[in-house]
């Protein structure tokens, strides 16, 4: 892990979007407090770790990838228990209307779906009234209702000037919850800024993927105005483009020129992803 | 592909699947070997099984202790007073006992297995003397009454091991299942104090404690008369050090396992050996007698020797001071190595 400076103000949001591998739940976990950084130190809300812990935790609410919350207990019961270990915070039955399980509050874990748990979790994260909030891949493996669901009670969360920061592999949850966005890979922090900031500077007005008959060569392109990166697969191209218009011809003209048939063209407008292959040549989602 | 092969793989597939598993072979192979082993240790026909047959008071001269001591079979053990061979009797240390009287009294039980063989032995060693006519008559005392019962030696013997099974159990097996599932280090991050919730492990491990001594002593009086001697309370603070020690040495199992699975191993290895020595079934005096320290010094031996003497024998704090040394040496050092040890991730 490298020196990572963060910074998360009140009602925002600092996504950590990055593969699996990336170092994201690394840096949460030593901002949680749960792994103790081999140098340097970690200050949140101007508390150090080492001796003040539990005034810390206090004021923290977290959601940790992976946990299972006990089978055998009811919704109600399992919000009392976390709600006794601070000293002030709110009643669990307003905050599990805050996250959509009202009327399951008598239902025991193992009865829950896997978007109803994880607002569970999300419930045991709030209860304490946080001044911030660690979601660490807080909707891997959920359908998208159930993650929109997810969503919904982050950013009334946040709406309430609460402060979260988030780990993600996924691009759409990072660019819809962040105000602030760390692309991170193999430890490092590999872009910073806000999601439009980062899709900026690409410096590209579009991104146009192709597949052609035939082996593409880099070279072939290279040399073509408008074109600011090129990333190949196989038989398929991903070119960062400026002036689609003016490019387009000329790129169509060249495959010609070269024998290469065009099979699939896409062009769509850059997003998070596109910088992540063009900064590392590989996808978020690559395992 | 044939119906046979689809047979094979399925078959092999279920053996790989058992054989893959190290405890599933233990426990169905191993096992029994090593509960034979032990069982046939206890048991063994050493020199035809020989009975061992109590005789009060150290000084009788009488004949009949000199017959008793030359015939085969018999294990002549000496007592000073009739009450220590009683209870040895009771305890399930001896066969029978012969009182030496004008007529020698022989006492046994006949609800034992070995009770009626002791009996016959006794009585052929006795009347097989030479010297005929003047061999004096046996008087036979059949003990019936409660407190010497095979029942009442086993009920004290349950509740140890019941106590123990569920402490180790209760307190191993809950914390693990908690740290496999991550809910331990989600604890951790919050402001959650860790006293209080190991705190809670022993707290309802004793709430629990009272249902399930209850029960047992409840069914053993009430239903099965076995007596009750000695103090209630001082029974209750025996249960209680012993309910403590195993919630010790669950602690400890548990403190560094990662999964379920890796901590029931363990747990079974560490009860195994109280289970078959600890003298819940019959007593450990059958085993010989240069193991007794050994065995003695398992903490299930001193909770059930020493709620067996309280229950049974009526014995006061003295007579179970080193049975509940035992157990609070046991408690302190499990629990500060569990402490110590403790893996909240």
């Amino acid at each position: 892990m490298d020196e990572v400076d963060l910074e998360v103000r009140r009602g925002e949001c600092v996504g950590l979007l990055g593969p699996n591998g990336a170092g994201k739940t690394t840096t949460i976990e030593m901002l949680e407090g749960l792994i103790a950084p081999d140098a340097g130190e970690v200050r949140i809300l101007g508390l150090n770790w080492a001796g003040e812990g539990r005034a810390l935790r206090q004021q923290l609410g977290v959601q940790l990838q992976e946990t299972r919350l006990p089978d055998k207990l009811t919704v109600i019961e399992i919000l009392r228990t976390f709600r006794s270990f601070y000293d002030q915070g709110s009643d669990p039955e307003w905050v599990l209307d805050l996250v959509g399980l009202r009327d399951k509050h008598q239902a025991r874990t193992v009865d829950l779906s896997g978007g109803q748990q994880q607002r569970l979790a999300l419930a045991c994260a709030l209860i304490g009234d946080p001044a911030i909030l660690f979601l660490d891949e807080p909707t891997t493996g959920l359908d998208p209702h159930a993650r929109r669901r997810i969503w919904e009670v982050v950013e009334s969360f946040k709406a309430r000037g609460g402060a979260v920061l988030l780990t993600t592999h996924y691009m759409d949850e990072a660019e819809k919850l962040s105000d602030d966005i760390l692309i991170m890979d193999h430890g490092k922090v590999i872009a910073h800024g806000s999601p439009s900031e980062i899709i900026h500077s690409l410096n590209a007005e579009s991104v146009v993927s192709l597949r052609v008959k035939g082996t593409p060569d880099a070279a072939d392109l290279q040399g073509l105005d408008g074109i600011r990166s090129i990333h190949i697969e196989g038989t398929q191209m991903q070119l960062s483009v400026m002036q689609t218009d003016r490019v387009l011809p000329v790129l169509f003209s060249t495959l010609h020129d070269r024998g290469l048939a065009l099979v699939d063209l896409h062009i769509h407008r850059p997003t998070l992803e596109d910088v992540f292959v063009s900064l590392t040549g590989r996808r978020l989602r690559d395992e | 592909m044939s119906r046979f092969d689809e047979l094979r793989q399925l078959t092999r597939m279920r053996l790989l699947q058992f054989v893959r598993e190290p405890e599933a072979v233990f426990w169905t192979f191993a096992f029994p070997v090593l509960l034979a082993l032990v069982l046939g240790v206890a048991f063994s026909n050493r020199g035809s099984q020989d009975v061992r047959v109590g005789v009060v008071p150290v000084s009788a001269t009488a004949p009949w202790v000199a017959s008793l001591q030359r015939a085969e079979g018999i294990q002549v053990v000496f007592f000073e007073d009739i009450a220590s061979a009683r209870n040895k009797l009771r305890s399930g240390g001896l066969s029978a006992l012969v009182e030496d009287r004008e007529r020698p009294l022989l006492h046994f039980d006949p609800s034992r297995p070995e009770g009626e063989l002791a009996r016959l032995r006794v009585e052929q060693a006795l009347q097989r003397e030479p010297k005929g006519d003047d061999a004096p008559a046996i008087q036979v005392k059949v003990i019936t009454e409660t407190g010497a019962r095979y029942i009442d030696f086993l009920i004290p013997g349950l509740l140890g091991m019941n106590l123990m099974a569920t402490g180790i159990w209760g307190s191993g097996f809950g914390i693990v299942d908690m740290r496999q599932k991550k809910l331990l280090k989600l604890f951790t991050v919050t402001p959650m104090r860790r006293s209080a919730f190991l705190a809670a492990q022993i707290l309802s491990r004793l709430i629990f404690l009272v249902a399930e001594v209850g029960i047992i002593v409840a069914f053993g009086v009430f239903l099965l008369s076995v007596p009750f001697h000695g103090s209630v309370f001082l029974f209750a603070m025996h249960c209680i050090l012993g309910a403590l020690c195993f919630s010790g040495i669950g602690l400890l199992v548990s403190s560094r396992a990662r999964t379920v699975e890796g901590v029931s191993g363990i747990m079974n290895f560490v009860m195994l050996p109280m289970w078959l020595f600890s003298g819940v079934f019959f007593s450990y005096e059958r085993f010989p007698e240069a193991f007794h320290p050994l065995i003695q010094l398992l903490p299930l031996t001193a909770l059930n020797d020493g709620l067996r003497r309280i229950m049974l024998e009526g014995e006061t704090l003295g007579g179970v001071a080193v049975e509940m040394a035992n157990l609070s040496v046991c408690t302190a050092v499990t629990f500060v190595l569990a402490l110590k040890l403790f893996r909240w991730r």
